[in-house]
């Protein structure tokens, strides 16, 4: 599946001008709120017309201002899950989810019983809408949204109106949702841990520009993207492998191409692959390798980049035999251990700060 | 029998005038009120206001414009025998229409407050599920609006079952065929010795137009849940 986005639309003081393009997985729309994530949404969805701009699926125009093409909402087969569910609230929750299926030309790729199944539906199916929770609202949402058989799901922060249990129960269903139907995503979040969690593909949009679009992991090691990502949540993404566990300690290694972690609570087998997120904040330099210290991840690296200095600290880009890290030291550190390019250096890492949520099931 | 032969002729022509007005017009009032609330063209404020003027005109006036347009010798009455052999003229059927035109603008407005009070972005979500327009308004809008389009044709109903100045200018007072119910009292009260009868008919006002309240209320609350899912 290959989403090629290009739009330009003017509304009120706000210019929308986005380019961008993924293939297939999750595709996180990352960025604050007012940088324009949903409009792109609806501009794919066909629910706002772009001024300019061209928007294809699979290589067929769904919008083309060129060539003046423009896909009626209805015959897009993009399904739509907003923000507050949406459900039609004159009928029951069974037939919300049947209510797509008549108009669908095939069978569904996701018959009603797997759909029932994988969202935990059972209970709810008589029921109206309005007797629902939030979090079971999204979860019939989700499921009219893929019974409509559609060949790329749009989520818009779905999991903005809910708490933070019903947050994480609802991420495990898109979660099995990318894996188990292997529908294309785009998903809108100002949430860092869900983008690490989920996606493959990251567009950081920011005053309705897409400024980079490519693989999260590169996308967090980017300087230059280090204001947009937050800088609190900030950090680098890594990709390991689970390799040993030590059950007794609650300790799991974790491999990757610079070395290897110890990592707490992982919830994965070994030989299962994880997407970690190590914050910057994180994550301290040392110039020689010290010794007796509760840290229990040490890296042997060399300083690749330095930021833009923010207040008192600066992040520090470190790379660890190929594997790029981030870490945010002060600039009394800085002028003290004398950092710079090239410099060679241990990061520290302290095990207890990777905790479940920084790590993602790839 | 608590009401006499005579009595049973008025009310029945009565309710099938109403019943008639209102059901010919329902048609009429949704596509104004569907216009009115969601379109955008030139000339909107005058048609809101063309729609509105039964409210606000004498009922005479209507009555007459009505008589001169739709009359044996006018020209649209005159068509419309010839082509189609529809006459209004001293018919019941044109104290139905002299009703539903008088009713329109209650009709409308209620349906209109319906239709603008709907979540535009359900009928985004029907769509995005597969759903064409006309699909969208038949399975979305239009359950969404029931309450308001129940209301309207209630109003239009007891806007109809009051409705004098128009129908005895238009098709006059002829028993049995457009002596309604206020015709008839007004009848009444003309000839000498005729209070207490009319008095009766003021009760049988009264009665149906309560009833009519009632049924309507029932139903306009049933239709709420169902709407709103509750």
């Amino acid at each position: 599946m290959r989403l090629e986005v290009s739009v330009c639309k003017q509304l009120g003081a706000f210019a929308l001008d986005a380019a961008f393009a993924s293939d297939g997985g999750v595709t996180a729309l990352f960025g604050r709120s007012g940088s324009g994530k949903t409009s792109v949404l609806n501009a794919i969805a066909g629910l706002l017309r772009p001024d300019r701009g061209r928007i294809a699926l699979e290589g067929e125009a769904l919008f083309d201002a060129a060539a003046r093409v423009d896909v009626a909402v209805h015959r897009r087969r993009i399904g739509y899950v907003f923000q507050e569910g949406r459900l039609l609230p004159h009928i029951t929750v069974h037939q919300n989810l049947l209510y797509g299926r008549r108009f669908a030309r095939g069978p569904g790729a996701v018959p009603l019983d797997k759909v029932i199944e994988l969202l935990g539906l059972a209970k709810l199916l008589e029921r109206r809408p309005h007797d629902l929770s939030g979090g079971e609202k999204q979860r019939v949402a989700i499921g009219r949204a893929l019974l409509a058989d559609p060949r790329l799901l749009l989520m818009d922060e779905p999991l903005a109106a809910l708490d933070a249990p019903r947050k994480s129960e609802i991420l495990y269903y898109v979660e099995r949702l990318r894996d188990e139907v292997r529908v294309p995503i785009v998903y809108v979040s100002h949430s860092l841990d869900e983008v690490v969690r989920l996606a493959d593909t990251i567009v950081v949009m920011s005053e309705g520009r897409a400024l980079y679009a490519g693989p999260v992991a590169d996308a967090m090691a980017r300087m230059e993207l280090r204001p947009y990502l937050g800088r609190f949540e900030g950090g680098a993404v890594i990709d390991a492998r689970v390799g040993e566990q030590d059950l007794e300690m609650g300790l799991a290694r974790l491999d990757f191409a610079g070395g290897a972690l110890l990592a707490p609570d992982v919830d994965a087998l070994p030989g299962e692959r994880v997407r970690v997120r190590i914050r910057a904040r994180d994550v301290s330099l040392a110039t020689v390798r010290p010794e007796a210290i509760s840290m229990l991840n040490v890296l042997a690296c060399r300083v690749v980049a330095m930021g833009e200095p923010a207040g008192a600290s600066v992040d520090v880009q470190i790379d660890a035999s190929g594997t790029v890290l981030i870490a945010r030291v002060t600039r009394k550190s800085v002028a003290a251990l004398g950092l710079a390019p090239g410099v060679p250096v241990y990061a520290l890492i302290k095990s207890v700060a990777i905790d479940r949520r920084s790590v993602g099931y790839a | 029998m608590l009401l006499s032969p005579a009595e049973l002729e008025v009310l029945g022509l009565s309710l099938k005038v109403a019943f008639t007005g209102v059901i010919a017009s329902l048609p009429v009032a949704l596509a104004l009120a569907y216009l009115l609330a969601r379109a955008q063209f030139p000339g909107k404020i005058l048609l809101d206001g063309i729609v509105h003027l039964p409210l606000v005109l004498p009922p005479v006036v209507i009555g007459y414009l009505l008589l001169v347009a739709l009359g044996r010798n006018g020209p649209l009455g005159a068509w419309l025998a010839q082509h189609f052999g529809i006459v209004f003229a001293f018919r019941w059927t044109g104290a139905a229409l002299a009703a539903s035109v008088m009713g329109l603008p209650l009709a409308v407005r209620a349906m209109r407050q319906a239709i603008e009070a709907v979540d535009r972005r359900l009928e985004a979500a029907a769509s995005t599920l597969g759903a064409p327009p006309l699909a969208v308004f038949a399975s979305v809008t239009l359950p969404l609006i029931l309450p308001g389009v129940l209301n309207g044709m209630l109003l239009s109903f007891a806007r109809s079952l009051g409705e004098f100045g128009a129908t005895i200018t238009f098709v006059s007072n002829i028993p049995g065929e457009t002596q309604t119910l206020p015709l008839a009292i007004y009848s009444l009260t003309q000839v000498p010795g005729g209070d207490a009868q009319a008095m009766r008919l003021c009760l049988l006002s009264i009665v149906l137009s309560l009833s009519a309240l009632v049924v309507s209320e029932i139903m306009l609350r049933r239709a709420r849940r169902r709407a709103h899912g509750a």
